[in-house]
């Protein structure tokens, strides 16, 4: 196989080469305000003024001590609750990657904001306070992030200063954890022992801990590998937008007819075959245009428009698929796992709107199959309902079909939302398991 | 083997040029509201890669206060030419005329009176969703706002009624009179701007570069002389070497001594910038709740 030898130039230090997003999961004062704090002022990321806005409100606040915890607490009416209520986000770079943490809480909405938070996640950063050990809540977090499919997981046992940095503390943590791991399905899983107060293992190396040979916490975060995080196997694009100039003045352009969207999965060349669907009719890449120029090829999450080699009948909501890899499942009846993120709870024979890629459908709610237990993501019962913060596994009939592949595969075109009618909320988050029926290209005529 | 491989420049293009589409495909009278600052230049370029070759199938919009940096319009106005883009611009002067915007007595500052322009543009209108160009880095309050930030028929942000954004499904839906706003570089920080600035080789007005100017120290901050900026009893002016590094009004925009005379030379000045942007912008220097206020009724 052909080699590319071709080094890219050195990054300038300033220049981050990639991003990794993580988030923090954690019950209240496990210490997650304090630790983003901390890794933020640790990289030198904060500036003078936010110092300065920290000092102004610890002579408030707590006497005098700069709280870091103040630093990710975001909105007033949250600080006068000393409680944080949402997702926030913070952005940090270092010179060898740039992050983003999606900072989420863990307190009564706990499921629904750590699923929101963890949706888009490279790593799952669960916090552990080293005196109370594997509690029912990191146990449920680390279910959520095995059932987002977070590729990567970071146990941060905290507050290792107060059990006196025990080695043998920081193993009975980490056998609890490795006894319920193997039921939930997660690959890549670290743990660190750290301070955040002190800022020991969070930046730089403790000396305190010379029985752990690993890494700090940053220095993890920024060698862990992602680059294998996106789907490049069997080509999707969900058509967002049809490209058809209105009257250009470049004659050239007069039949441009391009359909653009981001690559969901794989990656497309010009001249390869490909499926559009729903209208089932097979054709040729003639062109992948961007702004920057035409490519021969692009891959997964790319943004691109497509020129195709017919004239067929495709518009917002249409999936252009690879025809020589994994095909797409297809069908009306879908088989998910959901999460509930509603106050109003989900029940059988409700009708909702479901967007999935670029399409939104009808759905109707067929079957509440059980709901799982948060722990272990086991089936519990069988529920009337779901209420907020619940997960289950639920059946689901589309007034079209979908074109989709198991959340497991992607988890770009495995995933949904539901939608209330009526008061348009966002109720629910899903994940389709793999489907039944899959795609059948064989009754895919060329048209000529 | 091919290495696919997007750098974070690469990752936050193709996620803003995503959300540009979904607001496309999903609301029926959308507007991007362009300034001329250095973040609304960022997005009127995802916007060209988000819809090239066709125009740009939404209006440009922009309130201007009045006391704008007069190179900022002249900017404003020629890159809406050059890109064959249509611009609309509603006066915060015609909305007191109007009577639409009522000045507080003895206030100066038109940072308040751009909320109710604002509106009353949408309603005139009937713009379904506004793209802006504000970042979460920018401060506090902007942390947890979302790609799709839903107002209601006021125009208000709620921050306990925000919808979950799960993966990279938006949920665009409104009833008449409700406004989505949406924010393509939540993700992006002020480093990111300058440097996709840099790769794309895109112009920016010059008062982002050094420039002599007369300033007058208020506030712990050099403000740039103009008519609408009187002189107090007593008050000095100085000429220095000064660029802008957020713009905001005239008579409220911070200037910074800088020697910055490239885009080159921004990075570097901002690698090794020990302040916030937002920390040179008067209007936000009040109290750390007040961009949380502005919010609320409806500022971006
Ligand atoms: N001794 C010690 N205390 C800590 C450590 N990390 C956090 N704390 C304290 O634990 C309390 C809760 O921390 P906070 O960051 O607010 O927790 P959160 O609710 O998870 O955000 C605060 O009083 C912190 O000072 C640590 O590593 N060691």
């Amino acid at each position: 196989m052909f080699t590319e030898e071709i080094m890219p130039p050195p990054a300038p230090a300033h220049t981050p080469v990639d991003i990794l997003r993580f988030n923090t999961c954690g019950s209240v004062d496990d210490g997650k305000s304090t630790l983003i704090g901390r890794l933020l002022y640790d990289s030198k990321s904060l500036m003078e003024d936010q110092v300065e806005a920290l000092e102004r409100s610890a002579d408030i606040t707590s006497g005098g001590q700069i709280n870091l915890a103040n630093l990710t607490d975001g909105l007033r009416a949250e600080r006068e609750q000393g409680i944080t209520i949402d997702v926030a986000y913070r952005y940090f770079a270092t010179p060898r990657r740039k992050f983003i943490i999606a900072d989420t809480p863990g307190h009564v909405q706990y499921t629904r904001n750590m699923v929101t938070g963890a949706s888009n996640a490279n790593v799952s950063i669960i916090l552990v306070d080293a005196r109370l050990g594997v509690i029912e809540q990191s146990r449920r977090h680390t279910a959520i992030a095995s059932l987002l499919r977070i590729p990567h997981l970071v146990v941060a046992i905290n507050k290792m200063d107060i059990v006196g940095w025990s080695e043998a503390r920081f193993n009975e943590i980490r056998a609890q954890f490795e006894e319920f791991l193997p039921r939930l399905d997660i690959k890549d899983v670290k743990f660190i022992p750290l301070s955040a107060l002190n800022g020991d293992n969070v930046v730089t190396a403790s000396p305190h801990t010379p029985w752990y040979p690993g890494p700090p916490l940053l220095g993890h975060l920024e060698s862990v590998h992602i680059g294998s995080d996106w789907n490049l196997h069997g080509f999707r694009l969900p058509v967002q937008w049809v490209n058809r100039p209105n009257n250009p003045r470049d004659p050239a352009l007069h039949d441009f007819r391009g359909f653009s969207g981001q690559i969901a999965g794989g990656v497309v060349r010009v001249g390869q075959k490909i499926l559009a669907l729903p209208a089932g009719l097979a054709t040729t890449v003639k062109q992948i245009w961007t702004l920057d120029g035409p490519l021969t090829e692009a891959f997964c999450p790319q943004s691109v428009t497509l020129v195709l080699e017919h004239d067929i009948d495709i518009s917002r909501g249409s999936m252009l698929i690879g025809l020589d890899e994994t095909l797409p499942g297809a069908g009306t009846d879908l088989h998910a796992k959901v999460c509930w993120m509603h106050p109003r709870p989900l029940q059988r024979g409700k009708k909702y709107l479901l967007k999935h890629t670029s399409s939104t459908v009808q759905a109707v709610v067929t079957e509440i199959e059980h709901r799982l237990d948060i722990t272990s993501l086991e089936p519990e019962s069988v529920p009337s309902e779901l209420a907020l913060n619940d997960l289950g596994e639920i059946r689901i009939r589309t007034a079209r079909p979908l074109f989709y592949d198991s959340y497991a595969t992607n988890r770009l075109t495995g995933s949904f939302i539901l939608i209330e009618p009526g008061t348009n909320a966002t109720v629910a988050a899903g994940m389709l398991l793999p489907a039944r029926e899959l795609v059948k290209p064989e009754a895919a005529d060329y048209i000529i | 083997m091919t290495n696919y491989h997007l750098d974070h420049l690469q990752h936050l293009e193709t996620e803003a040029i995503h959300i540009m589409r979904e607001v496309a495909g999903e609301f029926e009278r959308p507007a991007l509201l362009f300034s001329g600052g250095k973040d609304s230049i960022c997005l009127l370029r995802l916007a060209e890669k988000a819809f090239r070759p066709s125009d740009l199938p939404l209006p440009l919009l922009n309130v201007d206060t009045g006391h704008h940096f007069p190179e900022l319009n002249e900017f404003r106005d020629r890159r809406a030419t050059e890109l064959g883009a249509k611009l609309i611009v509603r006066r915060v002067e015609d909305a007191i005329a109007s009577g639409i915007a009522s000045p507080a007595p003895g206030e100066i500052s038109r940072n308040k009176l751009q909320i109710p322009t604002l509106l009353a543009a949408i309603e005139e209108f009937r713009f379904d969703c506004c793209i802006g160009g504000a970042r979460r880095d920018e401060e506090k309050a902007r942390a947890k706002e979302r790609f799709f930030s839903y107002r209601d028929s006021f125009g208000q942000w709620d921050p306990k009624n925000q919808r979950p954004e799960i993966w990279n499904l938006y949920n665009g839906r409104l009833h008449s009179g409700e406004n989505m706003r949406v924010f393509p570089l939540s993700n992006w920080t002020e480093m990111d701007v300058w440097e996709y600035i840099g790769r794309e080789r895109l112009e920016v007005p010059s008062i982002y570069f050094s420039h002599r100017r007369e300033c007058v120290r208020r506030h712990g901050q050099w403000l740039p002389v103009s008519p609408f900026l009187p002189l107090k009893p007593q008050e000095q002016t100085r000429e220095l070497v000064v660029r802008v590094r957020t713009i905001g009004d005239i008579i409220s925009t911070g200037l910074v001594e800088s020697p910055a005379e490239t885009v080159d030379d921004i990075i570097t000045e901002i690698a090794a910038a020990r302040v916030t942007e937002r920390g040179s912008r008067s209007d936000d220097k009040a109290s750390e709740a007040a961009m949380e206020d502005r919010k609320k009724a409806g500022y971006f």
